[in-house]
Protein backbone atom coordinates (compact mmCIF):
# COMPACT_ATOMS: atom_id res chain seq x y z
CA UNK A 1 0.00 0.00 0.00
CA UNK A 2 2.67 2.45 1.06
CA UNK A 3 4.66 1.35 -1.96
CA UNK A 4 1.75 2.29 -4.19
CA UNK A 5 1.30 5.60 -2.40
CA UNK A 6 5.01 6.33 -2.83
CA UNK A 7 4.78 5.47 -6.51
CA UNK A 8 1.76 7.72 -7.03
CA UNK A 9 3.43 10.50 -5.07
CA UNK A 10 6.48 10.24 -7.30
CA UNK A 11 4.32 10.52 -10.42
CA UNK A 12 2.48 13.45 -8.86
CA UNK A 13 5.75 15.23 -8.13
CA UNK A 14 6.90 14.81 -11.71
CA UNK A 15 3.58 16.12 -13.06
CA UNK A 16 3.62 19.08 -10.69
CA UNK A 17 7.21 19.77 -11.68
CA UNK A 18 6.19 19.78 -15.34
CA UNK A 19 3.26 22.08 -14.69
CA UNK A 20 5.45 24.49 -12.73
CA UNK A 21 8.05 24.46 -15.51
CA UNK A 22 5.37 25.12 -18.12
CA UNK A 23 4.18 28.09 -16.08
CA UNK A 24 7.69 29.47 -15.71
CA UNK A 25 8.40 29.10 -19.42
CA UNK A 26 5.11 30.85 -20.23
CA UNK A 27 6.04 33.70 -17.89
CA UNK A 28 9.51 33.91 -19.43
CA UNK A 29 7.97 34.04 -22.90
CA UNK A 30 5.61 36.81 -21.83
CA UNK A 31 8.44 38.76 -20.29
CA UNK A 32 10.47 38.40 -23.49
CA UNK A 33 7.58 39.72 -25.59
CA UNK A 34 7.16 42.66 -23.24
CA UNK A 35 10.82 43.60 -23.48
CA UNK A 36 10.72 43.24 -27.27
CA UNK A 37 8.42 46.21 -27.64
CA UNK A 38 10.04 48.46 -25.04
CA UNK A 39 13.24 50.41 -25.61
CA UNK A 40 16.17 50.37 -25.34
CA UNK A 41 16.99 48.08 -28.25
CA UNK A 42 20.44 46.61 -28.63
CA UNK A 43 21.07 46.55 -32.37
CA UNK A 44 24.68 45.38 -32.15
CA UNK A 45 23.68 42.35 -30.12
CA UNK A 46 20.88 41.66 -32.59
CA UNK A 47 23.33 41.78 -35.48
CA UNK A 48 25.68 39.38 -33.74
CA UNK A 49 22.78 37.03 -33.01
CA UNK A 50 21.64 37.09 -36.64
CA UNK A 51 25.13 36.02 -37.71
CA UNK A 52 25.35 33.33 -35.07
CA UNK A 53 21.85 31.89 -35.38
CA UNK A 54 21.40 32.35 -39.09
CA UNK A 55 24.49 32.83 -41.17
CA UNK A 56 26.81 30.41 -39.39
CA UNK A 57 24.10 27.74 -39.43
CA UNK A 58 23.99 27.72 -43.22
CA UNK A 59 26.58 24.97 -43.77
CA UNK A 60 24.99 22.52 -41.37
CA UNK A 61 21.51 23.26 -42.75
CA UNK A 62 22.70 22.81 -46.33
CA UNK A 63 24.41 19.50 -45.61
CA UNK A 64 21.48 18.14 -43.65
CA UNK A 65 19.02 19.11 -46.37
CA UNK A 66 20.99 17.82 -49.35
CA UNK A 67 21.54 14.36 -47.85
CA UNK A 68 17.98 14.11 -46.62
CA UNK A 69 16.54 15.13 -50.00
CA UNK A 70 18.75 12.57 -51.74
CA UNK A 71 17.83 9.76 -49.35
CA UNK A 72 14.16 10.69 -49.59
CA UNK A 73 14.26 10.34 -53.39
CA UNK A 74 15.82 6.89 -53.11
CA UNK A 75 13.28 5.76 -50.50
CA UNK A 76 10.27 6.97 -52.42
CA UNK A 77 11.55 5.39 -55.59
CA UNK A 78 12.16 1.99 -54.02
CA UNK A 79 9.00 2.15 -51.91
CA UNK A 80 6.93 3.44 -54.81
CA UNK A 81 8.20 0.57 -57.00
CA UNK A 82 6.10 -1.82 -54.89
CA UNK A 83 2.94 -0.42 -56.45
CA UNK A 84 4.35 0.98 -59.67
CA UNK A 85 4.40 4.56 -58.41
CA UNK A 86 8.07 5.39 -59.03
CA UNK A 87 7.04 8.44 -61.01
CA UNK A 88 5.84 10.39 -57.94
CA UNK A 89 9.39 10.96 -56.66
CA UNK A 90 9.52 14.71 -57.52
CA UNK A 91 6.13 15.43 -55.98
CA UNK A 92 6.69 13.49 -52.76
CA UNK A 93 10.22 14.84 -52.29
CA UNK A 94 8.85 18.35 -52.68
CA UNK A 95 5.97 17.88 -50.30
CA UNK A 96 8.03 15.90 -47.79
CA UNK A 97 10.84 18.42 -47.71
CA UNK A 98 8.75 21.59 -47.70
CA UNK A 99 5.97 20.56 -45.38
CA UNK A 100 7.79 18.35 -42.93
CA UNK A 101 11.44 17.45 -43.16
CA UNK A 102 12.79 20.89 -44.06
CA UNK A 103 11.36 22.71 -41.03
CA UNK A 104 11.78 19.82 -38.58
CA UNK A 105 15.36 18.99 -39.49
CA UNK A 106 16.41 22.62 -39.60
CA UNK A 107 14.65 23.16 -36.26
CA UNK A 108 16.44 20.21 -34.69
CA UNK A 109 19.80 21.26 -36.13
CA UNK A 110 19.23 24.75 -34.70
CA UNK A 111 18.36 23.18 -31.35
CA UNK A 112 21.63 21.24 -31.46
CA UNK A 113 23.80 24.08 -32.69
CA UNK A 114 22.24 27.29 -31.42
CA UNK A 115 20.19 26.36 -28.35
CA UNK A 116 23.15 24.59 -26.79
CA UNK A 117 25.54 27.45 -27.45
CA UNK A 118 23.12 30.09 -26.19
CA UNK A 119 22.40 28.09 -23.03
CA UNK A 120 26.07 27.42 -22.32
CA UNK A 121 27.03 31.03 -22.95
CA UNK A 122 24.31 32.56 -20.79
CA UNK A 123 24.76 29.95 -18.06
CA UNK A 124 28.48 30.70 -17.92
CA UNK A 125 27.67 34.39 -17.70
CA UNK A 126 25.32 33.63 -14.84
CA UNK A 127 27.83 31.47 -13.00
CA UNK A 128 30.63 34.03 -13.33
CA UNK A 129 28.34 36.87 -12.14
CA UNK A 130 28.34 38.54 -15.56
CA UNK A 131 24.54 38.68 -15.46
CA UNK A 132 24.71 40.42 -12.09
CA UNK A 133 27.29 42.79 -13.54
CA UNK A 134 24.93 43.59 -16.44
CA UNK A 135 22.20 44.47 -13.97
CA UNK A 136 24.47 46.76 -11.96
CA UNK A 137 25.41 48.47 -15.23
CA UNK A 138 21.71 49.35 -15.67
CA UNK A 139 21.31 46.89 -18.52
CA UNK A 140 18.39 44.49 -18.38
CA UNK A 141 19.61 40.95 -19.15
CA UNK A 142 16.32 40.13 -20.88
CA UNK A 143 16.73 43.08 -23.22
CA UNK A 144 20.45 42.65 -23.77
CA UNK A 145 20.68 38.86 -24.02
CA UNK A 146 17.27 37.29 -24.62
CA UNK A 147 15.45 39.70 -26.94
CA UNK A 148 18.19 39.95 -29.62
CA UNK A 149 18.61 36.17 -29.74
CA UNK A 150 14.90 35.37 -29.89
CA UNK A 151 14.31 38.01 -32.56
CA UNK A 152 17.21 36.58 -34.56
CA UNK A 153 15.63 33.12 -34.27
CA UNK A 154 12.25 34.46 -35.37
CA UNK A 155 13.69 36.13 -38.45
CA UNK A 156 16.55 33.93 -39.60
CA UNK A 157 15.23 30.42 -39.04
CA UNK A 158 12.39 30.77 -41.59
CA UNK A 159 15.02 31.89 -44.08
CA UNK A 160 17.15 28.88 -43.18
CA UNK A 161 14.12 26.63 -43.62
CA UNK A 162 13.43 28.15 -47.03
CA UNK A 163 17.03 27.53 -48.04
CA UNK A 164 16.88 24.03 -46.56
CA UNK A 165 13.71 23.27 -48.54
CA UNK A 166 15.34 24.36 -51.79
CA UNK A 167 18.57 22.48 -51.13
CA UNK A 168 16.62 19.39 -50.08
CA UNK A 169 14.64 19.46 -53.30
CA UNK A 170 17.91 19.91 -55.19
CA UNK A 171 19.29 16.85 -53.38
CA UNK A 172 16.28 14.87 -54.53
CA UNK A 173 16.69 16.28 -58.02
CA UNK A 174 20.36 15.31 -58.22
CA UNK A 175 19.62 11.75 -57.14
CA UNK A 176 16.50 11.58 -59.29
CA UNK A 177 18.23 12.78 -62.42
CA UNK A 178 21.63 11.12 -62.04
CA UNK A 179 20.72 7.89 -60.33
CA UNK A 180 17.07 7.18 -61.05
CA UNK A 181 16.93 8.38 -64.62
CA UNK A 182 14.36 11.19 -64.36
CA UNK A 183 14.22 13.82 -67.04
CA UNK A 184 15.71 17.03 -65.54
CA UNK A 185 13.20 19.47 -66.98
CA UNK A 186 10.11 17.43 -66.14
CA UNK A 187 11.44 16.72 -62.61
CA UNK A 188 11.58 20.44 -61.91
CA UNK A 189 8.29 21.09 -63.68
CA UNK A 190 6.55 18.43 -61.59
CA UNK A 191 7.98 19.89 -58.39
CA UNK A 192 6.90 23.43 -59.18
CA UNK A 193 3.44 22.42 -60.40
CA UNK A 194 2.74 20.27 -57.40
CA UNK A 195 3.67 22.63 -54.56
CA UNK A 196 0.93 24.92 -53.27
CA UNK A 197 1.38 28.29 -51.64
CA UNK A 198 0.01 26.85 -48.43
CA UNK A 199 2.84 24.26 -48.33
CA UNK A 200 5.43 26.99 -48.52
CA UNK A 201 3.72 29.25 -46.00
CA UNK A 202 3.38 26.39 -43.52
CA UNK A 203 7.07 25.65 -43.96
CA UNK A 204 8.11 29.21 -43.17
CA UNK A 205 5.68 29.61 -40.28
CA UNK A 206 7.03 26.41 -38.76
CA UNK A 207 10.53 27.81 -39.20
CA UNK A 208 9.62 30.98 -37.33
CA UNK A 209 8.00 29.03 -34.51
CA UNK A 210 10.95 26.64 -34.20
CA UNK A 211 13.39 29.54 -34.29
CA UNK A 212 11.62 31.17 -31.38
CA UNK A 213 11.43 27.91 -29.44
CA UNK A 214 15.10 27.09 -29.97
CA UNK A 215 16.44 30.49 -28.95
CA UNK A 216 13.97 30.97 -26.11
CA UNK A 217 14.87 27.61 -24.55
CA UNK A 218 18.56 28.44 -24.74
CA UNK A 219 17.99 31.74 -22.95
CA UNK A 220 15.54 30.32 -20.41
CA UNK A 221 17.72 27.44 -19.25
CA UNK A 222 20.85 29.58 -19.38
CA UNK A 223 19.32 32.24 -17.14
CA UNK A 224 18.16 29.61 -14.67
CA UNK A 225 21.47 27.80 -14.54
CA UNK A 226 22.65 26.39 -11.22
CA UNK A 227 26.07 27.16 -9.84
CA UNK A 228 29.38 25.92 -11.16
CA UNK A 229 30.41 23.86 -14.18
CA UNK A 230 27.78 21.26 -13.32
CA UNK A 231 25.10 23.92 -13.47
CA UNK A 232 26.24 24.98 -16.94
CA UNK A 233 26.26 21.36 -18.14
CA UNK A 234 22.79 20.68 -16.79
CA UNK A 235 21.39 23.90 -18.26
CA UNK A 236 22.80 23.07 -21.69
CA UNK A 237 21.42 19.55 -21.67
CA UNK A 238 17.96 20.60 -20.48
CA UNK A 239 17.76 23.38 -23.03
CA UNK A 240 18.49 21.09 -25.99
CA UNK A 241 16.08 18.40 -24.79
CA UNK A 242 13.30 20.92 -24.15
CA UNK A 243 13.87 22.66 -27.47
CA UNK A 244 13.82 19.39 -29.43
CA UNK A 245 10.68 18.08 -27.73
CA UNK A 246 8.85 21.39 -28.03
CA UNK A 247 9.82 21.70 -31.70
CA UNK A 248 8.40 18.27 -32.46
CA UNK A 249 5.24 18.97 -30.48
CA UNK A 250 4.79 22.35 -32.15
CA UNK A 251 5.35 20.68 -35.51
CA UNK A 252 2.47 18.32 -34.86
CA UNK A 253 0.16 21.14 -33.77
CA UNK A 254 1.09 23.37 -36.71
CA UNK A 255 0.68 20.54 -39.21
CA UNK A 256 -2.75 19.90 -37.76
CA UNK A 257 -3.62 23.58 -37.93
CA UNK A 258 -2.46 24.04 -41.51
CA UNK A 259 -3.72 20.92 -43.22
CA UNK A 260 -6.60 19.56 -41.18
CA UNK A 261 -8.80 22.56 -40.57
CA UNK B 1 23.46 57.66 3.15
CA UNK B 2 22.76 53.96 3.00
CA UNK B 3 20.97 52.21 5.84
CA UNK B 4 20.39 48.53 6.36
CA UNK B 5 17.72 47.69 8.87
CA UNK B 6 17.40 44.19 10.25
CA UNK B 7 18.43 42.37 7.04
CA UNK B 8 17.91 38.62 7.00
CA UNK B 9 18.88 36.24 4.22
CA UNK B 10 19.01 32.46 4.19
CA UNK B 11 19.89 30.06 1.38
CA UNK B 12 17.89 26.98 2.31
CA UNK B 13 19.07 25.93 5.75
CA UNK B 14 22.12 28.20 5.54
CA UNK B 15 21.19 31.33 7.50
CA UNK B 16 23.69 33.83 6.17
CA UNK B 17 22.43 37.20 7.35
CA UNK B 18 20.47 37.25 10.62
CA UNK B 19 19.63 40.85 11.32
CA UNK B 20 22.26 43.16 9.85
CA UNK B 21 21.92 46.80 10.92
CA UNK B 22 24.35 49.22 9.36
CA UNK B 23 24.57 52.86 8.32
CA UNK B 24 27.01 54.18 5.74
CA UNK B 25 27.18 57.99 5.87
CA UNK B 26 27.23 59.88 2.58
CA UNK B 27 30.67 60.70 1.20
CA UNK B 28 32.49 58.37 3.55
CA UNK B 29 34.34 55.15 3.20
CA UNK B 30 33.03 52.10 5.02
CA UNK B 31 35.10 48.96 5.15
CA UNK B 32 33.48 45.61 5.92
CA UNK B 33 35.65 42.95 7.45
CA UNK B 34 34.77 39.50 8.62
CA UNK B 35 35.64 35.84 8.19
CA UNK B 36 35.32 34.07 4.89
CA UNK B 37 31.73 33.01 4.20
CA UNK B 38 30.09 35.35 6.71
CA UNK B 39 27.96 37.05 4.06
CA UNK B 40 29.91 40.17 3.15
CA UNK B 41 29.39 39.74 -0.59
CA UNK B 42 25.76 38.79 0.01
CA UNK B 43 25.28 42.06 1.94
CA UNK B 44 26.51 44.14 -1.01
CA UNK B 45 24.31 42.19 -3.42
CA UNK B 46 21.30 42.79 -1.20
CA UNK B 47 21.83 46.54 -1.36
CA UNK B 48 22.07 46.38 -5.17
CA UNK B 49 18.94 44.22 -5.34
CA UNK B 50 20.80 41.31 -6.96
CA UNK B 51 19.68 39.19 -4.02
CA UNK B 52 16.32 39.79 -2.35
CA UNK B 53 16.61 39.86 1.43
CA UNK B 54 14.06 37.67 3.23
CA UNK B 55 13.35 40.37 5.74
CA UNK B 56 14.38 43.94 6.54
CA UNK B 57 14.62 47.19 4.60
CA UNK B 58 17.43 48.96 2.80
CA UNK B 59 17.22 52.66 2.09
CA UNK B 60 19.48 54.88 0.01
CA UNK B 61 19.12 58.58 0.82
CA UNK B 62 15.83 57.80 2.52
CA UNK B 63 14.40 55.94 -0.50
CA UNK B 64 13.53 52.28 -0.25
CA UNK B 65 16.04 50.50 -2.50
CA UNK B 66 13.60 47.74 -3.44
CA UNK B 67 11.02 50.14 -4.91
CA UNK B 68 11.03 52.45 -7.91
CA UNK B 69 12.96 52.44 -11.19
CA UNK B 70 15.77 49.90 -10.82
CA UNK B 71 17.76 51.01 -13.84
CA UNK B 72 17.81 54.65 -12.78
CA UNK B 73 18.63 53.60 -9.22
CA UNK B 74 21.58 51.54 -10.41
CA UNK B 75 23.08 54.30 -12.55
CA UNK B 76 24.19 55.86 -9.25
CA UNK B 77 26.22 52.77 -8.38
CA UNK B 78 29.47 51.21 -9.40
CA UNK B 79 30.36 47.68 -8.37
CA UNK B 80 33.55 45.67 -8.46
CA UNK B 81 32.66 41.98 -8.18
CA UNK B 82 34.83 39.64 -6.18
CA UNK B 83 35.51 37.52 -9.27
CA UNK B 84 35.81 40.48 -11.66
CA UNK B 85 32.72 39.44 -13.68
CA UNK B 86 34.13 40.92 -16.89
CA UNK B 87 32.19 40.29 -20.09
CA UNK B 88 34.44 37.85 -21.88
CA UNK B 89 32.84 38.54 -25.27
CA UNK B 90 33.93 42.19 -25.21
CA UNK B 91 37.43 43.72 -25.36
CA UNK B 92 38.75 45.38 -22.23
CA UNK B 93 37.95 48.94 -23.23
CA UNK B 94 34.33 48.08 -24.03
CA UNK B 95 34.08 46.38 -20.67
CA UNK B 96 35.32 49.49 -18.91
CA UNK B 97 33.10 51.88 -20.85
CA UNK B 98 30.11 49.51 -21.04
CA UNK B 99 27.84 52.04 -19.43
CA UNK B 100 29.11 54.87 -21.63
CA UNK B 101 28.35 52.97 -24.83
CA UNK B 102 24.62 52.45 -24.20
CA UNK B 103 21.67 53.62 -22.19
CA UNK B 104 21.20 56.89 -20.34
CA UNK B 105 24.90 57.78 -20.16
CA UNK B 106 25.66 56.99 -23.80
CA UNK B 107 28.28 59.09 -25.56
CA UNK B 108 30.33 58.89 -28.78
CA UNK B 109 32.49 55.82 -29.17
CA UNK B 110 35.78 57.69 -29.40
CA UNK B 111 35.02 59.60 -26.23
CA UNK B 112 34.00 56.43 -24.40
CA UNK B 113 37.25 54.82 -25.46
CA UNK B 114 39.29 57.76 -24.21
CA UNK B 115 37.57 57.59 -20.85
CA UNK B 116 38.20 53.85 -20.70
CA UNK B 117 41.90 54.34 -21.36
CA UNK B 118 42.10 57.06 -18.73
CA UNK B 119 40.38 54.82 -16.14
CA UNK B 120 42.69 51.95 -17.06
CA UNK B 121 45.65 54.24 -16.43
CA UNK B 122 44.27 55.07 -13.01
CA UNK B 123 44.24 51.40 -12.03
CA UNK B 124 47.79 51.02 -13.31
CA UNK B 125 47.11 49.44 -16.70
CA UNK B 126 48.74 50.50 -19.97
CA UNK B 127 46.67 51.66 -22.95
CA UNK B 128 47.76 48.53 -24.88
CA UNK B 129 45.58 46.47 -22.56
CA UNK B 130 42.47 48.21 -23.94
CA UNK B 131 42.20 46.02 -27.02
CA UNK B 132 42.87 42.69 -25.35
CA UNK B 133 40.10 40.36 -24.24
CA UNK B 134 39.59 39.58 -20.54
CA UNK B 135 40.74 35.98 -21.02
CA UNK B 136 44.14 37.29 -22.15
CA UNK B 137 44.77 39.03 -18.81
CA UNK B 138 46.20 37.78 -15.52
CA UNK B 139 43.91 37.51 -12.50
CA UNK B 140 45.18 40.72 -10.94
CA UNK B 141 44.83 42.58 -14.25
CA UNK B 142 41.24 41.38 -14.59
CA UNK B 143 40.53 42.63 -11.11
CA UNK B 144 41.87 46.05 -12.01
CA UNK B 145 39.81 46.15 -15.22
CA UNK B 146 36.77 45.37 -13.07
CA UNK B 147 37.76 48.27 -10.84
CA UNK B 148 38.13 50.57 -13.84
CA UNK B 149 34.65 49.51 -15.00
CA UNK B 150 33.20 50.23 -11.56
CA UNK B 151 34.48 53.80 -11.58
CA UNK B 152 34.08 54.50 -15.32
CA UNK B 153 30.86 56.51 -15.09
CA UNK B 154 31.96 58.37 -11.93
CA UNK B 155 29.22 56.87 -9.74
CA UNK B 156 28.13 58.43 -6.45
CA UNK B 157 28.22 55.14 -4.60
CA UNK B 158 30.88 52.53 -5.20
CA UNK B 159 31.13 48.99 -3.87
CA UNK B 160 34.44 47.17 -3.98
CA UNK B 161 34.43 43.45 -3.22
CA UNK B 162 38.02 42.62 -2.28
CA UNK B 163 39.74 45.12 -4.60
CA UNK B 164 43.30 44.21 -3.64
CA UNK B 165 43.05 40.42 -3.41
CA UNK B 166 45.50 38.85 -5.83
CA UNK B 167 47.50 42.05 -6.40
CA UNK B 168 51.17 42.61 -5.61
CA UNK B 169 51.86 44.96 -2.67
CA UNK B 170 52.74 47.91 -4.89
CA UNK B 171 49.62 47.56 -7.00
CA UNK B 172 47.57 47.09 -3.82
CA UNK B 173 48.97 50.41 -2.64
CA UNK B 174 48.00 52.07 -5.93
CA UNK B 175 44.45 50.76 -5.61
CA UNK B 176 44.16 51.81 -1.95
CA UNK B 177 45.22 55.33 -2.90
CA UNK B 178 42.76 55.34 -5.78
CA UNK B 179 39.83 54.37 -3.57
CA UNK B 180 40.81 56.98 -1.02
CA UNK B 181 41.06 59.57 -3.80
CA UNK B 182 37.64 58.72 -5.21
CA UNK B 183 36.09 59.27 -1.80
CA UNK B 184 37.92 62.46 -0.86
CA UNK B 185 38.09 64.15 -4.26
CA UNK B 186 34.87 63.04 -5.91
CA UNK B 187 32.87 62.86 -2.71
CA UNK B 188 31.69 59.33 -3.46
CA UNK B 189 30.33 56.97 -0.85
CA UNK B 190 32.38 53.78 -0.81
CA UNK B 191 31.80 50.39 0.70
CA UNK B 192 34.77 48.07 0.52
CA UNK B 193 35.12 44.46 1.54
CA UNK B 194 38.67 43.43 2.31
CA UNK B 195 40.70 40.95 4.30
CA UNK B 196 43.85 42.99 3.99
CA UNK B 197 44.45 44.95 7.20
CA UNK B 198 46.80 47.45 5.56
CA UNK B 199 44.03 48.16 3.05
CA UNK B 200 41.55 48.65 5.88
CA UNK B 201 43.81 51.26 7.46
CA UNK B 202 44.46 52.99 4.14
CA UNK B 203 40.86 53.15 2.94
CA UNK B 204 38.48 53.25 5.87
CA UNK B 205 36.69 56.09 7.61
CA UNK B 206 34.54 53.52 9.37
CA UNK B 207 34.85 49.81 9.85
CA UNK B 208 32.16 47.21 10.40
CA UNK B 209 32.85 43.63 11.30
CA UNK B 210 30.38 40.95 10.24
CA UNK B 211 30.14 37.81 12.31
CA UNK B 212 27.42 35.17 12.71
CA UNK B 213 25.05 37.02 10.42
CA UNK B 214 25.19 40.29 12.35
CA UNK B 215 27.36 43.36 12.67
CA UNK B 216 29.63 42.35 15.51
CA UNK B 217 31.34 45.71 15.85
CA UNK B 218 31.29 49.01 14.04
CA UNK B 219 33.08 52.27 14.62
CA UNK B 220 35.56 54.78 13.22
CA UNK B 221 38.90 53.43 12.01
CA UNK B 222 40.69 55.22 14.87
CA UNK B 223 38.85 52.98 17.32
CA UNK B 224 39.69 49.70 15.61
CA UNK B 225 42.91 48.90 17.45
CA UNK B 226 41.48 49.73 20.84
CA UNK B 227 38.09 48.09 20.19
CA UNK B 228 36.89 46.27 23.23
CA UNK B 229 35.74 43.22 21.31
CA UNK B 230 37.44 39.87 21.36
CA UNK B 231 36.25 39.03 17.81
CA UNK B 232 37.75 42.20 16.38
CA UNK B 233 41.00 41.71 18.23
CA UNK B 234 41.30 38.13 17.04
CA UNK B 235 40.56 39.17 13.47
CA UNK B 236 42.94 42.13 13.20
CA UNK B 237 45.78 40.20 14.77
CA UNK B 238 45.04 37.09 12.77
CA UNK B 239 45.05 34.72 15.73
CA UNK B 240 44.00 31.13 15.11
CA UNK B 241 42.45 30.86 18.57
CA UNK B 242 39.69 33.04 20.00
CA UNK B 243 35.93 33.43 19.84
CA UNK B 244 35.84 32.99 16.04
CA UNK B 245 36.07 29.30 15.19
CA UNK B 246 38.77 28.33 12.71
CA UNK B 247 36.47 25.84 10.99
CA UNK B 248 33.35 27.36 9.51
N1 LIG C 1 23.53 32.49 -4.66
C1 LIG C 1 23.78 31.75 -3.57
N2 LIG C 1 23.15 30.58 -3.37
C2 LIG C 1 23.37 29.84 -2.27
N3 LIG C 1 24.24 30.17 -1.29
C3 LIG C 1 24.92 31.31 -1.42
C4 LIG C 1 24.73 32.17 -2.57
N4 LIG C 1 25.53 33.24 -2.42
C5 LIG C 1 26.19 33.07 -1.25
N5 LIG C 1 25.82 31.92 -0.64
C6 LIG C 1 26.29 31.44 0.66
O1 LIG C 1 26.27 32.53 1.55
C7 LIG C 1 27.38 32.49 2.42
C8 LIG C 1 28.08 33.83 2.41
O2 LIG C 1 28.63 34.05 1.13
P1 LIG C 1 29.44 35.37 0.77
O3 LIG C 1 29.87 35.23 -0.65
O4 LIG C 1 28.65 36.56 1.13
O5 LIG C 1 30.68 35.27 1.73
P2 LIG C 1 31.81 36.36 1.98
O6 LIG C 1 31.63 36.89 3.36
O7 LIG C 1 31.83 37.34 0.87
O8 LIG C 1 33.10 35.44 1.97
P3 LIG C 1 34.52 35.67 1.27
O9 LIG C 1 35.29 36.56 2.18
O10 LIG C 1 35.10 34.31 1.23
O11 LIG C 1 34.27 36.27 -0.07
C9 LIG C 1 28.23 31.33 1.99
O12 LIG C 1 27.99 30.27 2.90
C10 LIG C 1 27.72 30.97 0.62
O13 LIG C 1 27.79 29.58 0.45
MG1 LIG D 1 32.90 37.58 -0.79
Amino acid sequence: MSLLAGFLAAIGRVVLGWLAATGRIALFTGETLLHMVRPPFYFREFGAAVLNVGYFSLPVVGLTAVFTGGALALQIYSGGARFNAEAVVPQIVAIGMVRELGPVLVGLMIAARVTSSIAAEIATMKVTEQIDALVTLSTHPMKYLTVPRVLAGLITVPVLVGIGDIIGIMGGYLVGVNRLGFNPASYLQNTVDFLELRDIISSLVKGAAFGVIATLMGCYFGMRSGRGAQGVGAATKSSVVAAAVLILAANFLLTQAFFFQ
Amino acid sequence: MITLDNIHKAFGPNKVLQGVDLTIPKGESMVIIGGSGTGKSVTLKCILGLIQPDEGTITVDGQNAAKGDREAFLTRFGMLFQGGALFDSLPVWQNVSFRLLRGALKRPKSEAREIAIEKLRRVGLKPEVADLFPSELSGGMQKRVGLARAIAADPEIIFFDEPTTGLDPIMAGVINDLIREIVTEMGATAMTITHDMSSVRAIADHVAMLHDGRVQWTGPIAGLDTADDAHVQQFIHGRATGPIAAIR
